[in-house]
């Protein structure tokens, strides 16, 4: 039977697809409930109730919501190109998606354990701008065509500072590899060895860089409301605009994740002598999905100039210097070698 | 050499304002809503409430109306339609009494101008319906607003009856 699974190609295949099902279907409940939760966090905010009529508590929001976009008739304009224009909500889905190929969520409980995981999901969630890139071309209307270029130069402007300070993280742990970065923060401290510490300044700007990333409030510019009506979404309906909506929020809780095992952990226990495991993961996962949603609630939307400034002359400075400040501590172990983590990590 | 503003950039970098609205956002998850519940429950009218209208009667069963037509002259959206012709115990009444709903803009004027408080605006305002044809309500309809909605819109006028 292990033969089966391990050596024919049909074995293998369906090895696959089963890891596949075993991240994808619990990956897609958990984002029902975390979309209604998302809105009650923003309600209660608010002081308003949100979603409380379907199911329990309105639990089963997501649901109807999900079953009332599928069964809606989908428009596409005349003047669009149907091809990409049905092909873009898809790309945006796929790329949000594959990215979790290589997250791991628990020690071994990973998909693909590649060397170089995080360059990887770093590519992935580049390629994701062309899915909003095509959508607002595709859709051969302005709006969606001004959220469209926005998001292009918003999401390469982030990416820069996104990509310098995880070379930070990757010098202190020598390694690429997800299982390797949280090794390296396990240590005797429990919640002291994670990389928060050390890295506290660049936690807080990977959090607001994943912001911008993911299109998220404040940064919501692509979409904009008030001025862009909703961005490149606007001639999205139906199916074609839940996969838009399923992919975003399939990108913010990637962040979330990325969050957490960069620099709070991942599936390392706080406490010392309570056991590692994956719960420690989803609750951490869940504690910065709450940040986003707070910060949703909280924060007013930033103007287009602002955005620019804050992407390229303060984080890109800060986390450029950072970069040098680390290989310089991690090379000559300052501060009691914390930012060299080799002998523990990779 | 402009001066620079040390507080104002320290508050910048560490965040305060987020901070600080976190704080509040945090607080404000655990007050009491502000919203109700609306189809289950409703916010409070006042009695001079101006909403659907109703055709009354009097306690004995007998219409209000005695198509003094001031209402359809009153209105000013032109909603109201009357026709009258004496009835054959030589009583003035309605034959025909229509208002328009899509035109009626809720001033009121038409319970003002009434003299026998026949035509009320009561204290429904979910009447809405899937077809036009729908709002444009008849004598029938509103009398039978009336019946429905009798209970209401006499205590209302009790409770205004002081103030006018």
């Amino acid at each position: 039977m292990a033969d089966f699974f391990t050596n024919t190609g049909l074995g293998i295949g369906l090895l696959v697809t089963g890891q596949v099902m075993l991240i994808l279907l619990p990956l897609l409940v958990c984002l029902a409930f975390l979309m209604y939760a998302d809105r009650k966090i923003w309600a209660a905010v608010q002081m308003r109730r949100g979603p409380n009529v379907v199911g329990v508590f309105g639990l089963l929001q997501s649901f109807a919501d999900l079953l009332k976009y599928v069964v809606k008739e989908v428009v596409i304009p005349a003047g669009a190109d149907r091809a990409v224009f049905l092909l873009a909500p898809m790309v945006s889905l796929v790329m949000a998606l594959i990215a979790w190929a290589v997250i791991p969520f628990n020690d071994g409980w990973v998909l693909s354990d590649i060397n170089v995981a995080i360059l990887y999901v770093f590519a992935i969630s580049s390629l994701e701008v062309y899915g909003v890139i095509m959508g607002g071309w595709a859709s051969n209307s302005k709006y969606p065509f001004l959220g469209s270029l926005r998001s292009a130069a918003q999401m390469i402007s982030y990416e820069v500072s996104i990509g310098l300070i995880i070379i930070g993280v990757i010098i202190s742990t020598g390694s690429m590899n997800f299982s390797a970065i949280v090794a390296a923060q396990e240590g005797a401290g429990g919640i002291f060895n994670w990389y928060f510490l050390p890295h506290f300044p660049m936690l807080m700007l990977f959090f607001i860089s994943a912001l911008a990333e993911t299109n998220r409030p404040p940064f919501d510019l692509p979409e904009a409301e008030s001025e862009l009506v909703a961005g490149y979404q606007v001639e999205y309906s139906s199916t074609p605009f839940l996969l838009f909506m399923i992919g975003e929020l399939v990108a913010v809780v990637l962040m979330c994740a990325l969050v957490s095992l960069l620099f709070l952990g991942g599936w390392l226990s706080p406490i010392p002598f309570l056991p590692d495991g994956f719960l420690w993961m989803f609750l951490k996962m869940l504690f910065v999905f709450f940040m986003f949603s707070m910060v949703k609630a909280i924060t007013p939307r930033y103007r287009y100039d602002q955005l620019m400034r804050l992407g390229w002359k303060v984080f890109l400075p800060f986390s450029l210097f950072w970069v040098v400040f680390v290989a310089f501590a991690a090379k000559f172990e300052w501060f009691w070698g914390i930012y060299a983590r080799w002998p523990v990590g990779g | 050499m402009t001066q620079i503003d040390y507080s104002r950039a320290a508050k910048y970098f560490l965040l305060q304002d987020f901070a600080l609205g976190f704080a509040l956002g945090f607080k404000h998850m655990f007050r009491p809503k502000a919203t109700v519940n609306y189809p289950h429950e409703k916010g409070p009218l006042s009695p001079r409430f101006r909403g659907e209208h109703a055709l009354r009667r009097y306690p004995n069963g007998e219409e209000r109306c005695i198509a003094c037509k001031l209402c359809e002259a009153i209105c000013p959206a032109q909603a109201i339609t009357i026709d009258a012709e004496p009835r054959d115990d030589g009583s003035r009444r309605t034959t025909r009494y229509d208002i328009d709903m899509t035109k009626c803009i809720y001033c009121g004027f038409c319970q003002e101008a009434c003299p026998v408080d026949a035509i009320v605006e009561g204290p429904n305002f979910e009447f809405s319906t899937e077809t036009r044809e729908e709002l444009y309500y008849d004598k029938d309809k509103l009398l039978a607003n009336g019946e429905r909605w009798e209970a209401e819109i006499a205590r209302n006028l009790e409770i205004d009856a002081p103030y006018r």
